[in-house]
């Protein structure tokens, strides 16, 4: 029972810091104080803390590197932009909120369909294997993007591949990518986005089918004959994962005016990788509070101007330094003895 | 010279060139495997395998390192496909099943070489075990209806009730890969007998145990097939183990049967001595 206590108050603590943070930035914003870069971050931020959590779905809970979780965002970034556009040109909604919604759904809906449907090869494969065909996946949906061209009139939507001679206006002009998008993102609907990804995620794991998925990590052949339908439970994981991430991407894709599909390149699926390996592999409030912190810090390092990316990467690496120095680990161990709730599990001597 | 717990046990032939205890005779085997053989590339690792379990009967299966015992095991929970025979499991054909599809026919077992689900703890390993005996499906855990909480406390007390056989409720909370070695073998044993089989594979249970535990382990078992009526098979090389609780004994050498009987019969056969026992003399 105590355990079961302290992963309540485990996962009160994040949902906490989340609503903190964000009440904390809209009392900013509202008061003027925060820059206007900054300002334009908030969305983004919002989206890759997303992407961070979907991701530890996969590589902490799961247990599967996957390098293709960009792929999945660029889907729902896309079918999100489109959707808004024919929702708003061909059947004259105006209400930006509710095609907000509606296109975050349809981009959480593709990209989970995408998801089914990489899965199915993919998750034959076991560990480099997979990472490497998950990497061309992810390639592979992102020039595939390259070539779709859409266009809406009052008739509907028409596509396009390789075809860009289309009746009305174009909505998604191949390689140019989806131009002329409405920005109707907001921060409130990121942080609505990022507290269903939490709930989501956290009652995932900790729930009959979370601990299947656990157990398959753990060992896939004892997982295998206690009865427990890999295949499943591995695909459950996977597609969860590609819907937030679409989730995440159509709430990307409508905060721009213009989204190509170089913002979903390979780099991308590192990145967001990179905030979940340094936020803790199967730490959610470790990748929220990672993915939050490295996205703003590029911004923060403007002053840098051109050495940017280099203080970036060395940031990264005295990070990650730091978080495994034993001195260090041993300090914060011995402050979380002190204190009620952040007590660690003592697993080792029975009672 | 150990704990006779079989003195008794006379064991009777069935059709199928095997033999089961008297008291499951008329009843339908557990298992029963017909000319059951696998070939590895020319290797024939098991050949021409006949078994025939009762529905409470504890078996044991002995052999020399090499002569297929762990193959039999991995050929009856279907991680193998047999290239030749058949696995009958409470009468029903096995054949083309999936690992999981034998474990809901009943089938549980343990591994040689533990295999827990090391970074869970202890009472989740056990609710692996009851997963398909208490469901509930993905959207429920995640909304947490009604049905979650619900379900979620029989699968803790059940899983409480399934420790207490061997005492292990306190270490519930415990990672199940920081246990002592002793310990993880118990939790194996406990989560197999999760997933409510009818028969009960293990695979060297008192593998690393002193003599007291190996003692503890045995009475274990037999209570473990008293308590819920299941049949037992087990490999081990601990003899004391295998002469003091099996009732019926099947030998395996290159992976053909050499001898089956009971306890006694396997003792003074010629053949098996050759093979094994008389390796396994002292002084």
């Amino acid at each position: 029972m105590k355990l079961k206590q302290r992963k309540f108050l485990n996962n009160l603590i994040t949902y906490a810091m989340v609503v903190a943070a964000y009440v904390i930035c809209t009392l900013l914003i509202n008061g003027g104080q925060m820059s206007r870069s900054l300002r334009g971050q908030m969305v983004p931020i919002c989206c890759w803390v997303v992407m961070a959590v979907s991701l530890n779905l996969v590589v902490g809970i799961s247990g599967e590197l996957s390098l293709g979780h960009a792929g999945f965002m660029s889907v729902g970034a896309f079918s999100g932009v489109i959707t808004s556009g024919w929702l708003l040109n061909s059947l004259q909604m105006e209400d930006a909120t509710l095609r907000l919604v509606i296109a975050i759904v349809a981009g959480g809906i593709l990209a989970g369909i995408a998801g089914v449907l990489i899965g199915i090869p993919v998750l034959r494969l076991r560990g480099d294997y997979l990472a490497i065909v998950t990497l061309a996946f992810g390639e592979i949906i992102r020039n595939v993007l390259n070539c779709v061209y859409v266009s809406v009139d009052a008739d509907g939507l028409h596509m396009g591949f390789l075809n860009p001679s289309l009746p009305g206006t174009l909505l998604m002009n191949g390689p140019m990518g989806a131009i002329g998008v409405k920005k109707i993102a907001t921060f409130a609907a990121g942080f609505v986005l990022v507290m269903l990804t939490l709930v989501v995620v956290l009652n995932l794991s900790s729930s009959r089918s979370g601990r299947a998925i656990m157990a398959i990590r753990d060992n896939r052949i004892a997982a295998e004959s206690m009865g427990v339908p890999v295949t499943k439970y591995k695909m459950m994981a996977f597609v969860t994962a590609a819907v937030l991430a679409g989730m995440a991407g159509a709430l990307y894709g409508l905060n721009f005016s213009t989204v190509t599909s170089d913002k979903f390149k390979f780099d991308q699926s590192i990145n967001v990788l990179v905030f979940v390996v340094l936020g803790g592999i199967g730490s959610v409030r470790g990748s929220v509070i990672a993915a939050a912190l490295l996205t703003v810090l590029p911004e923060l390092l403007r002053a840098f101007s051109e050495y940017r990316m280099l203080v970036y990467a060395i940031v990264l690496i005295l990070v990650m330094l730091a978080t495994n120095n034993p001195l260090l680990k041993g300090w914060l161990n011995a402050l979380r003895e002190h204190l009620p709730f952040g007590r660690k599990q003592k697993g080792g001597e029975p009672a | 010279m150990t704990t006779k717990l079989n003195a008794n046990t006379r064991m009777v032939p069935v059709p199928s060139d095997s033999i089961v205890p008297e008291r499951d005779l008329g009843k339908r085997p557990i298992l029963e495997t017909r000319h059951l053989g696998i070939e590895f590339g020319g290797l024939k690792a098991v050949d021409d395998f006949n078994l025939t379990i009762g529905p409470t009967e504890i078996a044991g299966l002995i052999g020399p390192n090499g002569a297929g015992k762990t193959t039999v095991f991995n050929l009856l929970t279907k991680v193998y496909e047999p290239t030749s025979g058949t696995v009958l499991i409470n009468g029903r054909d096995t054949h083309r099943m999936t690992v999981t599809q034998a474990c809901r026919l009943g089938v549980a077992r343990t591994f040689q070489n533990i295999r827990l689900f090391d970074k869970m703890t202890v009472e989740d390993n056990v609710r692996i075990g009851l997963h398909n005996q208490i469901r509930y499906g993905m959207m429920t855990g995640i909304l947490r209806l009604p049905a979650f909480w619900q379900k979620e406390k029989r699968q803790h007390e059940q899983a409480l009730d399934l420790l207490s056989i061997f005492d292990m409720q306190d270490l519930a909370d415990v990672t199940a890969g920081s246990l002592p070695y002793g310990a993880q073998r118990r939790l194996e044993i406990v989560r197999a007998l999760a997933t409510n089989p009818s028969l009960l594979l293990l695979d060297e249970p008192a593998a690393g145990m002193n003599p007291h535990e190996t003692e503890e382990l045995m009475r274990n078992i037999v209570r473990i097939r008293d308590q819920f009526q299941i049949a037992v098979l087990l490999i081990e090389h601990d003899m004391r183990l295998v002469m003091g609780i099996c009732e019926g004994i099947c030998v395996l050498n290159f992976g053909k049967v050499i001898a089956k009987g009971t306890a006694a019969e396997i003792q003074n056969n010629p053949v098996v001595v050759e093979a094994y026992l008389g390796k396994q003399k002292e002084g």
